[in-house]
């Protein structure tokens, strides 16, 4: 049989900066017709450049060197524009990670599609395009072809993606990362009609992500790049059950699976960074962060050798590896010390409401109308104990972002009361004194945007330390930096020297300078990589537990808020749903929205079941808020007009459990199963 | 100690200094150029009188309407002055006036800018508005009726280009500074108690810095032609002190006896005027953030 896919020494090099940097070194892969084959890999691992070049469309400065490249055995590589031009769409198509850019604006959808078929006549063209939205199941076909890209929703723009790539049916489908932009319930619900039409239609795709738990649900085999490098390659339950690369090994042990707790298992964080492409090591590129490294592996460069029939790795000690006589894995982080809960309350907030008054226009103004105002927060209590974590989850719009602000003050619009250690804070931050400042700080999402690029590591650390604790010495400073397990000479480093995980740790060592009482984390690690994250939240279990401060963790990943925290609460809309300590976050009763979240995640276990709970539509815009219940909406559980008329009550189980819902938690108990069900690590 | 510390073979990168900035606008043969033909103006209007082979109003009635010449570089005019002389004289005039025009309208719009686009609320939206108004007139025409009303003076035509470019440079920096205020950096400064001083600037304004730089060198060319423009038409620098504009405008009348009077003093203004944009566009490139 011919297959879809066969790439051969593959090598892409970039000519952009002062010497050629290679991008993807030597990479070969097959790929069966029928068959789903993951990429996976981390930023700088080359992924992207290898679909780009598999497309036959990367960027200029990008050369491919050497290598061969053949789609259902014609060869793409020395083929000119015009040649390729009919290959692309009928023989390879792609479906890209922002569908937004890559919908042309200014055509409605139905234009877009039935462009496709020249031949055809105007009505039937039409009639085709319509047909493909209804094949991605698109529940009202005619009124999506009319719209513009910008009327409907992302998950509905990547549905109209993967239809325009579907159209030809082409021999191999490239998927990059087609997900990753969507929210998780959106996402559940895209990934599982690509995984039907993929049945049904059994074409090769390649697809391309750094969710090890979307590849675990999808491939057959996989393919682990790793800085430019093929690092493994095999089937998908052979690398999941027994990874032989250490990378490998990694990348499955530093992601918190669903259903984890801090309490029961320590994540092993791949140390030191990813190497950058203009630096990597001449030999083993894994070799710097490798945990079973020996000298052969600085030396020269390991061969991808056979480990089994379809299996192939390149790493000089993986038959030890396989007969267990080393132990490739990262070695975990220390336990956290225990710590007796203090009964002490950190933060209490009672009716939190953040509003945005939305801007009127002149005419509006003219009239009189009310401004219309964008409900971000709505009737919020929380109370986070001395020494705990909080997690608040939530898809975008559901308002953690401004739960946060609104409790460090960083927005005027809040109401209500917010105390910290029993002391009422103004709202606004410009109204807090020294004392209050120190004692609530925040970690914010973008540590791209968390250090002032004008300034060294060591200024931004000194001016919390000067400002709220009155003391002026590198020393401390220093000890700042050692605190966050970064060496003391990056003092006087700039961020942009900065590797994003390092840009992250300084950040988290700004907000401990001024030695706070609670720390907010806004996705502190939703930006980085998964080797990075998860050495992230070690150090922040570490530093919780050293200074006893309590955290308020917000994140849109229910696996890792629940990993970290003791209690969690679920956000929808600016409301909560749901408040649960963690160890019975996972099992049933759950609030409907908290079920459908359960369900939506990729679990990181090719043999896990879960549960298939889908939920109908986008959020509801926040401008119109739906009444009574905020979920009925879209609730799989909706149970008549008392959702609609009326705000739901707060109901306790007996395990402290408390859901925002109109069902009694018995018959909830009575109705839902375990969402999941996934093995435990040891 | 994680194994981060063994990849730490970067040398700390020091802040971008003048010096620095200059060797690296040399690294491109572009700005290499834009570079040396602003320096090379500056050197003249600095010793420009010093070198200078005749007086600045050195009337020779015995070689008037002079071709170049070895005598005479860029000829005489039809009074018998020496061109050459006269455009380095007027280096001086325009250099100064524009330059310093320029620098202040950037000081105040900075100011302005910073301050209104980090406080918001009504009065920055009033003041944009206003800015916007202004900002609809030709800077020619709200030149010249600037000058209408003072008068033609050296000291009101730095008074026109302050106030034609503030507005610009203030609507320039309040962009960035909308763009940096909701930045982490930013936000942590906020709860760290830091006063609004110190945010403005020493957290905000570094970011605005290289924008401010290239927006302060295009304003400059602006200011130039400015300048020269108003000169052309009579009310810019005033007789006797030499000026490029106003030299045009009295070659005009003599384009086919003495065509050179005319072109130098046009050359003058248009090289100095690419030279400034070549190296506004070379210092976009240059000016990155420390450590990149």
């Amino acid at each position: 049989m011919i297959p879809a896919l066969s790439v051969e020494d593959l090598t892409v090099k970039y000519r952009n900066g002062p010497g050629p940097v290679t991008a993807v070194r030597e990479v070969s892969l097959e790929i069966q017709p029928g068959e789903v084959h993951g990429l996976v890999g981390e930023s700088g691992s080359g992924k992207t450049t290898l679909a780009l070049a598999v497309m036959r469309h990367l960027p200029e400065q990008a050369v491919i060197t050497s290598g061969s490249i053949r789609v259902d055995g014609q060869e793409l590589i020395g083929l000119s524009p015009e040649r390729l031009r009919p290959i692309w769409g009928s023989q390879i198509a792609m479906v890209p990670q922002d569908p937004l850019s890559a919908l042309n604006p200014t055509l409605r959808i139905g234009k877009q599609l039935s462009e496709r078929f020249e031949a055809l006549s105007r009505s039937d063209a039409r009639d085709k395009a319509i047909e493909l939205l209804e094949m991605v199941q698109i529940a009202d076909p005619a009124r999506v072809a009319r719209s513009y890209p910008h009327q409907i929703s992302g998950g509905m723009q990547q549905r109209v993606m993967i239809a325009m790539a579907l159209s030809a049916e082409p021999k191999l489908l490239i998927l990059d990362e087609p997900t990753t932009g969507l929210d998780s319930t959106t996402e559940a619900v895209v990934l599982d009609l690509i995984r039907e039409l993929m049945r049904a239609r059994q074409t090769a795709t390649l697809y391309v992500s750094h969710s090890l738990g979307v590849i675990a649900q999808f491939a057959d085999r996989l393919t682990v790049l790793y800085a430019s490098e093929l690092v493994e390659h095999g089937s998908k339950m052979d690398l999941f059950e027994n990874p032989l690369h250490p990378y490998t090994c990694g990348l499955l042990d530093s992601v918190p699976r669903l259903g984890e707790n801090k309490r029961e298992i320590q994540l092993r964080s791949i140390e030191g960074r990813i190497p950058s492409l203009e630096d990597l090591p001449s030999a083993c590129v894994f070799a710097p962060r490798c945990p079973v490294v020996i000298d052969i592996c600085q030396e020269t460069r390991p061969a991808l050798e056979g480990a089994g029939a379809t299996r192939q790795v390149r790493c000089y000690r993986w038959e030890e590896t396989r007969a267990g006589e080393i132990d490739p894995r990262q070695p975990p982080a220390p336990p956290p010390l225990e710590r007796p809960t203090i009964a002490e309350t950190a933060l209490q907030i009672e009716n939190l409401e953040v509003r945005y008054d939305q801007p009127r226009s002149l005419a509006e103004w003219l009239r009189r109308s009310p401004r219309q105002s964008v409900r971000a927060v709505d009737n919020v209590r929380l109370t986070i104990r001395k020494g705990e974590t909080l997690g608040l989850v939530g898809e975008s719009g559901s308002g953690k972002t401004s739960l946060a602000q609104a409790v460090v003050g960083l927005v005027d619009s809040a109401r209500g009361r917010v105390e910290l250690f029993g002391a009422e804070l103004p709202t606004q931050i410009k109204h807090r004194d020294r004392e209050t400042l120190s004692r609530l700080q925040m970690v914010m999402q973008n540590p791209d945007e968390a250090l002032n690029p004008y300034l060294t590591v060591g200024q931004s650390l000194s001016r919390p330390l000067a400002l709220l604790r009155g003391i002026h010495s590198e020393e401390e400073v220093r000890r700042l930096l050692e605190g966050v397990r970064l060496p003391p000479e990056y003092a006087d480093r700039y961020p942009a020297q900065l590797s994003a995980g390092e840009k992250q740790r300084v950040a988290i060592a700004r907000a401990f300078a001024a030695m706070p009482g609670l720390v907010l984390l806004d996705e502190p690690v939703s930006s980085l990589d998964v080797s990075v994250q998860a050495s992230i939240l070690n150090l922040l279990n570490r530093l919780q537990t050293e200074h006893g401060t309590s955290l308020l963790f917000i994140s849109h990943d229910i696996s890792v808020v629940g990993y970290l925290s003791e209690t969690v609460g679920v956000l929808y809309l600016g409301q909560l749903m749901e408040l649960a300590p963690s160890e019975n976050l996972f099992d049933p009763p759950y609030h409907p929205y908290t079920e459908a979240l359960l369900s939506a995640i990729p679990l990181l276990d090719p043999k896990a079941t879960q549960e298939r709970v889908r939920l109908r539509g986008g959020i509801p815009s926040s401008l119109e808020p739906p009444s009574g219940c905020p979920f009925h909406t879209r609730c799989p559980r909706f149970i008549g007009d008392i959702c609609i008329e009326q705000t739901p009550p707060w109901q306790e189980d007996k395990t402290g459990k408390r859901i925002f819902c109109h069902i009694p938690v018995s018959d909830l108990r009575r109705e839902q199963g375990q969402v999941f069900a996934m093995r435990k690590r040891e | 100690m994680t194994k981060e510390s063994t990849t730490a073979g970067v040398t700390p990168a020091r802040g971008w200094r003048p010096f620095t900035v200059l060797t690296r606008l040399f690294g491109r043969p572009a700005s290499a150029a834009g570079t040396s033909i602003v320096l090379i103006f500056l050197l003249m209007a600095l010793i420009g009188p010093l070198i200078a082979p005749y007086g600045v109003n050195e009337q020779i009635p015995s070689e008037t309407r002079q071709a170049p010449s070895p005598d005479h570089w860029f000829g005489t005019d039809h009074l018998g002055r020496d061109v050459f002389s006269r455009v380095l004289f007027g280096a001086r005039d325009i250099l100064l006036l524009a330059g310093l025009g320029t620098f202040l309208a950037v000081l105040a719009g900075t100011a302005i800018g910073l301050l209104s686009g980090y406080r918001g609320g009504t009065f920055d939206e009033a003041l944009m508005r206003v800015f916007d108004s202004l900002l609809a007139i030709p800077a020619l025409l709200l030149a010249l009726l600037l000058l209408g009303v003072v008068g033609p003076a050296r000291n009101a035509l730095l008074i026109v280009i302050v106030f034609v470019y503030t507005p610009i440079v203030a609507r320039v920096a309040r962009s960035v500074v909308l763009s940096v205020k909701s930045k982490g950096f930013v936000q942590a400064a906020r709860m760290r108690g830091e006063s609004e001083t110190w945010i403005i600037f020493r957290e905000i304004l570094p970011s605005a810095f290289p924008t401010l730089t290239v927006e302060g060198a295009l304003r400059f060319s602006y200011a130039i032609f400015l300048i020269a423009a108003l000169g052309f038409l009579g009310i810019g620098v005033q007789p006797p002190n030499p000026n490029w504009g106003l030299m045009v405008a009295e070659a005009r009348e003599h384009v086919f006896q003495t065509p050179w009077a005319l072109w130098m003093p046009a050359l003058a203004i248009s090289v100095l005027v690419i030279g400034v944009n070549l190296m506004a566009d070379g210092l976009r490139r240059v000016l990155r953030v420390p450590g990149a």
